[in-house]
C-alpha cells in the first residue's frame, strides 16, 4: 500500500464537547423533542459508538454537530458543541464552511446518492482539498489518488476518469471514506455507513475505516442502529433512547453490565446464531419487568421439529427466472431447487441480486417462471382457470418487507381486511367478517379501536401487524415472508419475530422466510438454504449450516457477522 | 387521536373540505358565478343580442351597469350569457377528457406490455395532428354545432390526461399494496377500481383543474377562428378577445368578462387543491 506523502501531522485540537443539546422539530403536527439534553465528548483519537434505535435523535445529535440540520423544522432550543475552544452552534456560515470536511467531515448512510454521477470519483475525492486551499488541483489529484488506494479503490489509480456508476456499493462507500479522509481531519462523523450494504461488504468497509482511523490518529463518531456492529470497532458506546443518552461506558462493560434496562434490551432482543431460543425478549420485557416474561424464557431451547416425518408441502425443481434487459437476459434464478415441509420454516438466505426475493415471488406466480417445475401439494401449480386460481391465491400469500408500501394508502384496516374475505367468499355475512377481523387484530395485538384508522396513522411495527393479519384472512396454509422485519428496529423485530412464530404453532402455518440477515433466519427457521448469484449454495437444517458450513460462500457470509451478533454472551 | 365511528372516505372528505378556507371561499365564489350567469340573462330587461346604436361604447351606469359595446349591447347580459356557455363548455370537455383520458391511461399503462406501446403510438399521433385542423375536420364531417366543440376540445385535451393517468398506473401496479392484492387473488377489475384508480385522485384532480381554463381559452381561439362561438352569441372567451382590442376606448368590456373568467380560474384551482387534499386520508384529520 502506498503510503501518504505528509507524515500524519500533530493533532492540536480534536476535543468535540457537547453539552445538554436540545434540540426540537417544529412541525403542523406539534412540536417534537428529537434532542432532550444530550451530554457526550470525544477525546482525540477515540472511536465513539452512539447507538438507538430509530427516533432515538441519535441521527439529529450527529448532524447539529456541523449544523447540518434543516432549520426550521429543526430549531436549537439549548446546548453548547464545543470544538477547539469554539461552539459550533454559534458559527456563522462561513466559519462552519471552514471546519467541514477540513476539521470534521462526515459519511452518510446511501453511497448509492452520496457521489455526483456526473463528476469522476478521483475529482470528488480531491474536491474537499482544493476547496480548502490545501493542494492544488494537481497535488490534490495525486493525493487523492494515493488515499483511494489506501481504502482499495484501487480502480480509480488505473483509471482516473472513472464515475461513480462503474462502482459498486461498497466501493462507493470506501471512496466516500477517502473523501472524508482526504483532507486528514479530526474528527470523522459516520452517519450508519454501512448499513446499506451486504454483511460481507460490510465486513470489509468496517475493517478498513477502523484501520485507516486508528492510523490517521481521527476520532470517529460512529452513529449506528447495531450494537452488535458497534462492538466491533468503538472504544465506547454511548445509546440514546427517546431524545436522552441513557447509558454511555467504554464497549466492553456496556456488554458485560449493561445498566439500563433498555440498554439490556438492546443486547438481547436480536437473535444470534448460538442461541436457540422459542422466543425473544422484547424491550417490554426489560422495562416492565412485572408483565414481562422474556428473561425466564430467554434459555429454553426450541423443541426441533421432526422434518423427515413432515409431509412436503412445496416443492420447486429447477427454477429458472431471467429478466431481459437491453444488454440480452439476466438470470435472477439459475437453477433453484429446494424442498418445504409442511408446518416448517424454510430459511431462505443471500445478498442483494442473490435472487432470494425473485425466487419466493415466483413460487407465488407473482413473477413468470421461465423453466422448472412448481409443486404444491405435489400438484403443479396453473392460474389459468378461474377456480383454480381463487383456490391458490387462498391458500398461498406473501408478507413485504416495507409494510407502508404494501398496505393501500386509501382503505381502513377494516376494509383492507374484509376485501380478501369478501372476494373469497368467507363468512356469512358482513357482521360476521367483521367478527373475524376483530378477532384477527387480536390475534396480531392489535385492538378493535384500529378499524377506522389508515395506514399512516400507525407505526412500522404495527403495519407489519396489520400485514400479517391480512395475509390470514384467507386462512393460507403458506407465506411468504420476503424480508419481512429487515426494515425494523431490534425491538420491534423482535415483537414481529415472536408473532410470526406463535401464528405458526397456532395455525400450523408454513413459512418460507427470506432475509439477507443470518440470526433472523436461523432463529425462525428448521432448514435454510443460502443463495448466492441465483444458485442454491447450501441446503441444510439450520443448526447442521452454522455448525459446519459446507460451502466456502456461508463460511464467509457467518464470519461477516459482528461477534456480538453470534451469541448472546458476547464478551470482549 | 381517539376512537372514531366509521366514517366513508366521502364524508372524511367533506369534514376536511370544509375545515379548508381558501376551499370554501371558492366554492361559495364558483356557484355564485355560476348562478349569476344562469339567472343574469333572464333578469336583465336586455336580451344578449339586443342591439342600440344610439348607445354605443357606453361606461358603467345606472342603465347597463357594465356598460355597452360597440353596437349599444348590453355587456352584464352578453357576459353572463357567455358564462354560461364558457363554464359548460370547460365542465364538460373536461368531464370528456377525464373520462376518456383516464380509461384509455389506466387500461394502457395497467396492461402494458405490446398493448401499451400500441396505444400510446395512437396518442402520439394524435398529438402530432394539428389541433385547428382536427377540428376543422370535425366540423365538415358533422357539420357546425354546439356539442360538437366540447367533444372536439375533450378529444384533444385527453391526450395529455391520458399520458399522466398512463404513468401513475404503471408505478403503482409495481407498488407492493397492488401485488398484496394479486397475491390475494384480487381480480384485476378490483385491482384497477379499488386500489389503482383512488390512488390516482390527486393527480386527476390537478390536472383537471389545469384543464378547464386551457379548454375555456381553447374556446376562445376556436370563436376567433370562426368555428366556436359566433356573434351575436358570447362566450367570456369572445369577450375577452374582443374587449382586449378596444382596451384604450371602452376599458370596461374588457374588465368585466376579464374579472368574471379569472376569479373562476383563481376559485377552481383553490378548490382543486383543497379536493385533492381532502380526499388524501393523509392529510390530518382536524
Amino acid at each position: 500500500m502506498p503510503s501518504i506523502q505528509n507524515p500524519p501531522k500533530i493533532k492540536t485540537m480534536g476535543n468535540l464537547d457537547i453539552q445538554n443539546l436540545k434540540v426540537s422539530f417544529h412541525t403542523r403536527e406539534g412540536i417534537v423533542h428529537a434532542v432532550d439534553g444530550v451530554d457526550l465528548s470525544i477525546k482525540p483519537g477515540e472511536i465513539i459508538g452512539l447507538v438507538g434505535e430509530s427516533g432515538s435523535g441519535k441521527s439529529v445529535t450527529c448532524n447539529s454537530i456541523l449544523q447540518l440540520l434543516p432549520t426550521p423544522p429543526a430549531r436549537i432550543e439549548a446546548g453548547k458543541i464545543e470544538w477547539s475552544g469554539k461552539d459550533l452552534l454559534r458559527q456563522h456560515d462561513e466559519k462552519i464552511r471552514g471546519i467541514r470536511g477540513k476539521e470534521i467531515s462526515m459519511i452518510f448512510q446511501d453511497p448509492m446518492s452520496c457521489l455526483n454521477p456526473y463528476l469522476s470519483v478521483l475529482d470528488q475525492v480531491a474536491e474537499p482539498l482544493v476547496i480548502h486551499g490545501m493542494a492544488s488541483p494537481k497535488d490534490a489529484r495525486k493525493q487523492a489518488c494515493e488515499m483511494l488506494a489506501r481504502v482499495g479503490v484501487q480502480r480509480v489509480v488505473d483509471h482516473p476518469h472513472a464515475y461513480p456508476h462503474e462502482f459498486s456499493g461498497g466501493m462507493r462507500q470506501r471512496a466516500m471514506i477517502a473523501m472524508a479522509l482526504v483532507t486528514q481531519p479530526s474528527l470523522l462523523l459516520a452517519d450508519e455507513p454501512t448499513t446499506a450494504l451486504d454483511v460481507t461488504v460490510q465486513a470489509k468497509v468496517l475493517n478498513i475505516l477502523k484501520e485507516l482511523c486508528t492510523d490517521l490518529g481521527v476520532s470517529v463518531l460512529f452513529v449506528s442502529h447495531d450494537l452488535g456492529l458497534v462492538a466491533e470497532l468503538a472504544d465506547r458506546v454511548v445509546v440514546m433512547y427517546r431524545g436522552k443518552v441513557v447509558e454511555q461506558n467504554d464497549t466492553r462493560s456496556i456488554f458485560s453490565n449493561p445498566q439500563h434496562s433498555y440498554v439490556k434490551a438492546l443486547i438481547a432482543c436480536r437473535p444470534t446464531l448460538e442461541s436457540n431460543p422459542v422466543r425473544l425478549p422484547t424491550v417490554d420485557d426489560f422495562m416492565n419487568p412485572k408483565t414481562g416474561k422474556g428473561q425466564a424464557l430467554k434459555k429454553l431451547e426450541s423443541p426441533s421439529l421432526n422434518l423427515d416425518s413432515q409431509e412436503t408441502l412445496l416443492e420447486v425443481q429447477d427454477l429458472v427466472v431471467e429478466f431481459p434487459t437491453e444488454d440480452g437476459p439476466v438470470r435472477a434464478v439459475d437453477g433453484a431447487s429446494l424442498i418445504i415441509r409442511k408446518g416448517s420454516t424454510h430459511g431462505l438466505v443471500g445478498e442483494s441480486g442473490s435472487g432470494k426475493t425473485t425466487l419466493g415471488r415466483s413460487i407465488l406466480q407473482l413473477t413468470k417462471a421461465n423453466s422448472g417445475k412448481i409443486l404444491y401439494q405435489g400438484n403443479t401449480i396453473s392460474l389459468e382457470n378461474i377456480q383454480d386460481r381463487t383456490r391458490f391465491r387462498k391458500s398461498m400469500q406473501i408478507i413485504f418487507q416495507d409494510p407502508y408500501a404494501s398496505l393501500n394508502p386509501r382503505l381502513t384496516v377494516e376494509q383492507a381486511l374484509l376485501e380478501p374475505m369478501k372476494v373469497h367468499g368467507l363468512g356469512k355475512s358482513r357482521k360476521d367478517r367483521i367478527d373475524r377481523v376483530v378477532k384477527l387484530l387480536e390475534e396480531v395485538g392489535l385492538g378493535e379501536e384500529y378499524l377506522h384508522r389508515y395506514p399512516h396513522e400507525f407505526s412500522g411495527g404495527q403495519r407489519q401487524r396489520i400485514c400479517v393479519a391480512r395475509a390470514l384472512t384467507t386462512e393460507p396454509e403458506f407465506i411468504v415472508c420476503d424480508e419481512c422485519v429487515s426494515a425494523m428496529d431490534v425491538s420491534v423485530q423482535a415483537q414481529v419475530l415472536n408473532l410470526l412464530r406463535s401464528l405458526q404453532t397456532s395455525r400450523n402455518l408454513t413459512y418460507l422466510f427470506i432475509s439477507h440477515d443470518l440470526g433472523v433466519v436461523k432463529f425462525m427457521s428448521d432448514e435454510i438454504s443460502v443463495m448466492q448469484n441465483g444458485k442454491i449454495v447450501e441446503n441444510g437444517l439450520a443448526e447442521d449450516l452454522y455448525r459446519n458450513p459446507k460451502s466456502s460462500y456461508t463460511h464467509k457470509l457467518i464470519d461477516s457477522i459482528p461477534l456480538a451478533n453470534r451469541s448472546s454472551d458476547f464478551r470482549l | 387521536m381517539s376512537v372514531e365511528k366509521s366514517s366513508s372516505l366521502g364524508r372524511d372528505a367533506w369534514l376536511r373540505l370544509r375545515a379548508n378556507r381558501m376551499a370554501m371561499i371558492s366554492l361559495f365564489i364558483l356557484i355564485g358565478i355560476t348562478t349569476v350567469s344562469f339567472i343574469g340573462p333572464l333578469i336583465s330587461p336586455y336580451a344578449y343580442d339586443q342591439q342600440n346604436l344610439d348607445r354605443v361604447f357606453e361606461g358603467p351606469g345606472k342603465d347597463h351597469i357594465f356598460g355597452t359595446d360597440n353596437l349599444g349591447r348590453d355587456l352584464f347580459a352578453r357576459t353572463t350569457y357567455g358564462g354560461r356557455i364558457s363554464l359548460a363548455v370547460g365542465l364538460l370537455a373536461t368531464l370528456v377528457s377525464l373520462v376518456i383520458g383516464v380509461s384509455y391511461g389506466m387500461f394502457s399503462g395497467y396492461t402494458g406490455g405490446r398493448v401499451d406501446a400500441w396505444m400510446m403510438r395512437a396518442v402520439d399521433v394524435l398529438y402530432a395532428l394539428p389541433f385547428t385542423i382536427f377540428v376543422i375536420l370535425l366540423m365538415v364531417m358533422f357539420g357546425r354545432n354546439f356539442l360538437l366543440l366540447f367533444l372536439a376540445i375533450g378529444a384533444v385535451e385527453w391526450l395529455t390526461m391520458a399520458r399522466i393517468t398512463r404513468a401513475q398506473t404503471m408505478n403503482l401496479k409495481r407498488s407492493e399494496f397492488v401485488e398484496a392484492a394479486r397475491a390475494l387473488g384480487y381480480s384485476h377489475g378490483r385491482i384497477l377500481f379499488r386500489h389503482i384508480l383512488p390512488n390516482l385522485i390527486g393527480p386527476i384532480i390537478i390536472y383537471a383543474t389545469l384543464t378547464v381554463p386551457a379548454v375555456m381559452l381553447l374556446e376562445a381561439v376556436l370563436s376567433f377562428l370562426g368555428l366556436g362561438v359566433q356573434a351575436p352569441m358570447s362566450s367570456w372567451g369572445s369577450l375577452i378577445k374582443e374587449g382586449a382590442e378596444k382596451m384604450d376606448a371602452a376599458p370596461w368590456l374588457l374588465f368585466f368578462p376579464g374579472m368574471f373568467f379569472c376569479l373562476s380560474l383563481f376559485a377552481l384551482n383553490f378548490l382543486g387543491d383543497g379536493l385533492r387534499d381532502a380526499l388524501d386520508p393523509k392529510s390530518s384529520k382536524d
